[in-house]
C-alpha cells in the first residue's frame, strides 16, 4: 500500500511537469488552432539559458526569474517574426514550420552547449520531505511551483482585463477586433506566456532527467497525451490530463511487470490514440461545430 | 448646417474574384441617423464591413477628416466607430457582463466603465437580470440588445448597425428601435443603419440611401424616399 501511495505521489510530481507542458500546448492551440511541436525544445533551450546563467554565478532563483523573462520574450519574438506571416497559411505549412523550429532549436542548443549530459541543480534539495520516504523535497517543490503558477494563470484569465481580452481574441477573433482588441498581439502574448510556462517545466524536470538537448523529447509526448486527454481546448483539462498521464504512467510502470521502464512511453502514445479514436473531444473539450 | 462625419467615395469591394460594390458614394451626417436600404445581396453588409476594414477594397472612406482605407479594423474601432455586426458577434462563452466589459476594452477609466455598464442596464433592464448568464444562452432579442450595449461601451461617435431587426419578434423590434432613437438623441451618437425592413428603417432615419447590386441608385431625406412610388412598390410593399 505504501508503495502504491508513493508511486501515485511520484506520478503527480512528474504529472505536474506534463501538466505545465500540456498547458503551454493548449494555450497556443487555443490562439492559433495548431499544436506547437517545438514547445519542448523551446523549454529545453530556456533551461540551458538558466544553466548558463548559473555557470556565470547567478543564484538559482535569480536565474529562474531571468529565464522566465527570456522565454517570454523569445515566445513573443517567434510568434511575431515566424508565425504571424503564416497567419492564413494551410495546416501543413504550420506543421513543417514547427518541425523546422524543433530541429533548429535542438541543433543550436547542441552547437552552443554540446550534447553531453549535464547535471542540473534543484533548489529544493533531494532530502526526503519531513523525514518520510513518501515524497522527496524536489517532487514536493515541483508540485508546489506548478500549483502556484496555475493559480496565477487562473486569476490572470478570470479577473484581469488583459486576460479577458486574450480569451475574447481566442474565442472570437472577428468580434474581438470589432471591440478594438489587437488580436495579433494577444496571440503573441499567448506565445510568450506558453513559452514562459514551458521554461518553468523545463527547469523543474531538468534535475530529474538531466540537462541535454533531447531531454524534452519524451516529456513532450506525455504532454501531448495530457493535452489530448484534457481535450485541447480546455486549460483546466490539460492540467488534469497531464496529472492523470503522470500517475497512470508511474503506476503501470511499477505494477504491470511487462511494462516496466522500457514501455512507459508507449502508454502515452496508447492514451493519445485511444482518446482520438473513442473520445476525440477529450475529457473536457468541446467538439467544434461548424455551420456551413 | 450639419457636419458630415462619414464620407464614402467611389467604394469598390470584392470577395476574392466576386466584385460586390461598384463605386458606392454616400455620407452620414453628424448626430443623425442614416439608413442604407436594399435587397438581399445588394451590398449593404459589405459596405459596413468595408468601413471597418474587414474586406479588400478600393476608394475612399473619410471619418471626420481621417482616411480609413488602409487602416486595420482595430485602429478604425479605436477612432470611435462601433459596429454591431451581422449575426451579432456575441462572445457566446462569456457572461453578458463580460461582453459589455469587452466593449470597453479600448478605454482605461474603470470607474467610467462601471458607470456605463449601469447606463446600458438602464436602457436594457433584461441584461441586468441576465448579467452573469452565458451570453450564448440569451434569446436572439437579448443578444441583439447585448450587441448594441457592447457597441455603446466603446463610447462611439458613429454606430454601425447591421440588420438589428433580423430574426426578432415585432414587439422586441419596436422596443429596440425606440431605444436606438433615444440613444441617438441623448448620446449624440451618429448612426448608420442597414436594414431590409424599409419602413422600420425609414421611420428611424432622417436620411436614406438605396443600394442595388453594389451601386447607390437613390438618396434623399427619409420623408421623400417614403413617398417615392418605386421605393414604395419594391420595398415598402403597399
Amino acid at each position: 500500500m505504501e508503495l502504491f501511495v508513493q508511486q501515485v505521489v511520484a506520478g503527480l510530481a512528474t504529472g505536474s511537469i506534463y501538466a505545465c507542458m500540456a498547458l503551454a500546448l493548449v494555450m497556443i492551440y487555443q490562439a492559433i488552432e495548431h499544436l506547437n511541436f517545438a514547445q519542448g525544445e523551446m523549454a529545453m533551450f530556456s533551461t540551458f539559458i538558466c544553466w548558463q546563467l548559473m555557470q556565470w554565478g547567478v543564484p538559482f532563483w535569480g536565474a529562474f526569474v531571468l529565464t522566465i523573462a527570456f522565454a517570454f520574450a523569445a515566445g513573443v519574438f517567434i510568434e511575431r517574426v515566424i508565425l504571424k506571416p503564416l497567419h492564413n497559411a494551410p495546416v501543413l505549412s504550420h506543421v513543417v514550420t514547427f518541425i523546422a523550429l524543433y530541429v533548429i532549436i535542438n541543433s543550436v542548443a547542441g552547437f552552443i552547449w554540446d550534447f553531453t549530459v549535464k547535471p542540473f541543480p534543484t533548489p529544493f534539495g533531494t532530502a526526503p520531505l519531513f523525514g518520510s520516504n513518501l515524497i522527496g523535497a524536489h517532487q514536493a517543490g515541483t508540485i508546489a511551483v506548478t500549483l502556484v503558477m496555475l493559480a496565477f494563470l487562473f486569476v490572470f484569465f478570470r479577473y484581469t482585463r488583459i486576460g479577458l481580452a486574450m480569451r475574447a481574441a481566442a474565442a472570437n477573433p472577428t468580434s474581438a477586433k470589432l471591440v478594438g482588441i489587437r488580436v495579433g498581439w494577444m496571440t503573441a502574448l499567448g506565445w510568450g506566456m506558453a513559452a514562459a510556462i514551458g521554461s518553468v517545466a523545463g527547469m523543474l524536470i531538468a534535475p530529474v532527467v538531466f540537462l541535454e538537448p533531447n531531454m524534452m523529447l519524451s516529456i513532450l509526448v506525455y504532454a501531448f497525451a495530457g493535452a489530448v486527454l484534457g481535450g485541447l481546448t480546455s486549460p483546466g483539462g490539460a492540467v488534469l490530463g497531464g496529472l492523470i498521464v503522470g500517475v497512470v504512467e508511474n503506476l503501470a510502470g511499477t505494477f504491470i511487470p511487462v511494462i516496466g521502464g522500457e514501455l512507459k512511453l508507449t502508454i502515452a502514445l496508447v492514451i493519445i490514440v485511444a482518446v482520438l479514436v473513442w473520445k476525440p473531444s477529450g475529457l473536457f473539450g468541446r467538439s467544434i461545430v461548424v455551420r456551413v | 448646417m450639419t457636419k458630415t462625419i462619414l464620407e464614402v467615395k467611389n467604394l469598390h469591394a470584392a470577395y476574392g474574384q466576386t466584385r460586390v460594390l461598384h463605386g458606392v458614394d454616400f455620407s452620414v451626417e453628424e448626430g443623425g441617423v442614416t439608413t442604407l436600404l436594399g435587397a438581399n445581396g445588394a451590398g449593404k453588409t459589405t459596405t459596413l464591413r468595408a468601413i471597418c476594414g474587414m474586406v479588400s477594397l478600393q476608394g475612399s472612406i473619410m471619418f471626420d477628416g481621417v482616411e480609413l482605407v488602409g487602416k486595420s479594423t482595430e485602429e478604425i474601432v479605436r477612432l470611435g466607430i462601433a459596429h454591431v455586426p451581422d449575426g451579432r458577434g456575441t462572445f457566446t462563452k462569456m457572461t453578458a457582463v463580460e461582453n459589455l466589459q469587452l466593449g470597453a476594452m479600448t478605454r482605461k477609466n474603470t470607474k467610467e466603465i462601471a458607470d456605463d455598464i449601469e447606463r446600458i442596464f438602464a436602457y436594457f433592464p433584461i441584461l441586468k437580470a441576465r448579467q452573469n448568464q452565458q451570453a450564448g444562452t440569451l434569446s436572439g432579442g437579448e443578444q441583439q440588445m447585448l450587441a448594441v450595449g457592447r457597441a455603446l461601451m466603446l463610447r462611439p461617435r458613429l454606430l454601425l448597425l447591421d440588420e438589428p431587426s433580423f430574426g426578432l419578434a415585432p414587439l422586441v423590434v419596436r422596443e429596440l428601435f425606440g431605444i436606438l432613437a433615444t440613444i441617438n438623441k441623448q448620446e449624440r451618437v451618429s448612426i448608420l443603419l442597414v436594414e431590409q425592413n424599409a419602413s422600420l428603417a425609414l421611420n428611424l432615419a432622417d436620411h436614406a440611401f438605396l443600394i442595388e447590386t453594389g451601386r447607390i441608385v437613390m438618396s434623399g431625406p427619409s420623408e421623400e424616399i417614403k413617398k417615392d412610388e418605386s421605393v414604395r412598390a419594391a420595398y415598402l410593399g403597399y
